[in-house]
């Protein structure tokens, strides 16, 4: 085997030469307030490059498996064969649903179909919304997000320019769901993506959104995305992130939200594919009366690694934000769970609650959990809890003593544990879909 | 139906192993019920809990035949499946786990042992409205979450409801009067007796003359210190009711099996 060390810098310097061919390609677009950014990005990105172990935020997950293999680019000739037929069973099934599908980062046309079309919605492909709403876009884009500390949203904002754009026009409810279907197609090669999303929903809008991850074939893909959020006063987001993807995939994405007065926020993240997954979910309160919620469950098992990074930045009065992580974890499974809750001092009367539990069911599986308070303001309502243990053996003999066997019993407790998070999902198809695989895969594994 | 024979059992403490069976016999037929009393701590509940089987007990000695098999070689499952069920004395509360859910899953399990086809929906729901009647419990109830939130009585009630629909042979009934009020402890013990057949047997856990009123034992054994220091008719319970259970305690001699 190679040393570590010069695979990860080919893996580097091959992306900062893709970027070179990147920007050539470009023709018009090379000019204007995104490009800039994208060039300053790569600078950050060739000086931070790839996160290590060294870094506090990295210190339990290591992305050097996912930095070994020699991932091409979609940028430089791609072209999906995917078909109507190899996505049936990843459609939710209701009739009005906003469908955009991406495959290895492009965006799919032919396979996607969007029913919210008006003077004041835009639903559809970043490179769409540049033509139509390129003045919304630029107000918007990589102004949430920090890209001067991640190499890998430095990265992301270098290759921006494909994802979904959302925009929510003032006052516009938006009734049908966006399903945004991220597949990595790895029958062929071995792909590394860049996506970029950009979400914005104007004063009193409403928007629910689901970004869900597949794979198809079973070579190995890496997958990472950005997610920037803009709700603006008395908005509502609700955003899901399901992530499905094969025992060969990786994923590392950012979703960055930035929340104005009264506006709700809602994020349910479930994991329970994917070879190594991190996630980072920040959320910044800049108006007073906004309420935030983060929902995670990850069920994991072989040797599965999912960090959850999770940040409330309580930065102004009367805010509240409500979390609720919960894991499975089976064989040699590993989890992580960092969260974050800042209370600045102007954040008077903060109400932040946060918990995180834990069901090991192997003795070989490891969670690291850190709940991260810092709090600046006297007025406020914290609380954290974080839990980790086995199966509740009274419950366990309870159901066996009216004659469900173990393995039953089993899959009814845990469907049961993770049912408070499941019911965050307000989105009833989506729900109803995630309830079937989420039994499924309890009663799979033992 | 079941016979002890010489059950000895201990459990893993802190302090060490601790011998808490000591030695019972019991036999129980069909179409008989049996009363356990006995001060507290005397093993009762240990006896209920090696019956069906839950971990943590040791038996080092005795054995127990239900029906011809050997009870102590199965799992829990599969000893209700034999048509053994446990009320109990403190019945643990599940959090999202629906009283619905949870039943239909029991049956289901137990007609598949069997050889079954599982219960349809239909005759399903109509034996939740018969079986609930027939033990005062609030139709309400039966789609909340498996005791959360039920009062101390309204649990008790819910374990003779699952003992009136999954139709036991021998049912175990641990101190299922205490925490019930005088007209819930009526109906459950009306339920009880309706449920009574020629062909299923109970043993009543019990402190109480009371419930004994209501559902008659054909015999009454003392337990004290691990062991069946007493056997005798319903006589019996009256008797300990006035005298207490000194009188047994202090002469162990005059112990009749
Ligand atoms: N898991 C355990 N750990 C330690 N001691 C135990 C355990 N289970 C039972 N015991 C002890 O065994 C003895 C018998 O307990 P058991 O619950 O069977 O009594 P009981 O006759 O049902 O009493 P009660 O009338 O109070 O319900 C008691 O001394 C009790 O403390
Ligand atoms: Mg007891």
């Amino acid at each position: 085997m190679n040393n570590e060390e010069t695979e990860k810098t080919d893996l580097k310097a091959k992306l900062l030469n893709n970027f070179r061919d990147f920007e050539k390609n470009l023709n018009g677009d090379a000019a204007g307030i995104i490009h800039e950014k994208r060039k300053d990005a790569i600078k950050y990105f060739e000086t931070l490059g790839f996160p290590v172990k060294k870094l506090e935020e990295w210190k339990y997950t290591n992305l050097t498996p996912a930095l070994k293999h020699t991932f091409k680019n979609p940028l430089e000739e791609y072209t999906s064969a995917l078909s109507e037929n190899d996505i049936k069973d990843f459609l939710i099934k209701k009739e009005n649903v906003n469908l955009l599908v991406f495959v290895n980062g492009q965006f799919e046309r032919k396979l996607s179909k969007i029913c919210s079309k008006n003077d004041n919605v835009f639903i559809g492909s970043f490179s769409d919304g540049m033509k139509t709403h390129r003045d919304i876009i630029e107000s918007h884009f990589s102004k949430y997000v920090n890209y001067t500390n991640s190499g890998l949203t430095a990265l992301n904002t270098a290759f921006a320019g494909e994802g979904c754009f959302v925009y929510a026009g003032k006052g516009e409810q938006i009734s049908e769901p966006v399903h945004i279907l991220c597949i990595s197609d790895a029958r062929e090669e071995v792909y590394f993506s860049q996506l970029r999303n950009l979400i914005v929903a104007e004063d009193n809008s409403s928007v629910n959104i689901a970004e869900d991850y597949y794979t198809i074939g079973d070579k190995h893909s890496f997958t990472n995305t950005v997610t920037e959020i803009f709700c603006e006063k008395n908005s509502g987001v609700e955003h899901y992130k399901i992530q499905n993807e094969g025992p060969n995939a990786y994923y590392t994405g950012t979703t960055q939200v930035h929340q104005e007065k009264d506006s709700r926020y809602s994020d349910t993240t479930i994991s329970w594919g994917g070879a190594i997954i991190r996630n980072d979910l920040n959320s910044v309160f800049e108006g007073t009366n906004t309420e935030c919620h983060f929902y995670g469950l990850y069920l994991l098992s072989g040797k599965q690694h999912v960090d959850n990074h999770t940040f409330a930045d309580h930065k102004s009065p009367n805010c509240y934000s409500n979390e609720l992580y919960k894991g499975i974890l089976d064989d040699n499974s590993t989890g992580v769970f960092n969260g974050k809750i800042m209370v600045r001092p102007d954040a008077q009367k903060t109400n932040a609650y946060q918990s995180n539990n834990n069901i090991l069911i192997s003795d070989d599986s490891t969670i690291y959990s850190k709940p991260q308070l810092e709090i600046f303001a006297d007025d406020v309502k914290c609380s954290h809890g974080a839990t980790s243990g086995q199966l509740n053996e009274d419950e366990m003999f309870y159901l066996q003593s009216r004659g469900i066997g173990r393995e039953n019993a089993r899959t009814l407790l845990l469907y049961a544990y993770a049912s408070d998070v499941i019911d965050s999902i307000k989105f009833g198809e989506l729900k109803e879909m995630i309830e079937i695989k989420l039994e499924k895969k309890l009663k799979k594994g033992d | 139906m079941l016979t002890i024979k010489n059950l000895k059992a201990k459990i893993a403490t802190e302090e060490g192993e601790k011998e808490i069976l000591k030695g019972i016999d019991l036999k129980v037929n069909a179409g008989e019920i049996h009363a356990i009393m006995g001060p507290n701590g005397s093993g009762k509940s240990t006896l209920a809990s090696v019956l069906t089987g839950r971990e943590g007990y040791e038996v080092t000695e005795g054995e127990v035949i239900f029906e011809k098999k050997n009870l102590l070689d199965e799992s829990p499952e599969d000893r209700a499946r034999l048509g053994i069920f446990l009320a109990f004395q403190y019945p643990v509360e599940i959090p999202g786990v629906s009283n619905t859910n949870f039943l239909k899953t029991a049956i289901n399990e137990i007609r598949k042992s069997k050889g079954e086809e599982p219960m349809s929906s239909v005759d399903f729901l109509k034996l939740i409205k018969e079986k609930a009647k027939l033990v005062g419990l609030d139709p309400q109830m039966i789609s909340r979450y498996v005791n959360v939130g039920f009062s101390g009585g309204e649990k008790k009630r819910n374990e003779i409801f699952q003992l009136a629909m999954l139709n036991p042979k021998l049912s175990i009934l641990d101190e299922t009067d205490s925490g019930l009020d005088i007209d819930a402890l009526r109906t459950v013990a009306d339920g009880v007796n309706k449920l009574r057949t020629k062909d299923n047997a109970f043993i009543v856990i019990t402190h109480y003359q009371r419930l004994l009123d209501y559902i008659v034992p054909d015999f009454v054994h003392v337990m004290y210190d691990g062991k069946i220091v007493k056997s005798g008719d319903k006589d019996l319970a009256l008797h300990l009711e006035e005298h207490g259970y000194d009188w047994i305690t202090n002469d162990k001699n005059a112990v009749t099996v």
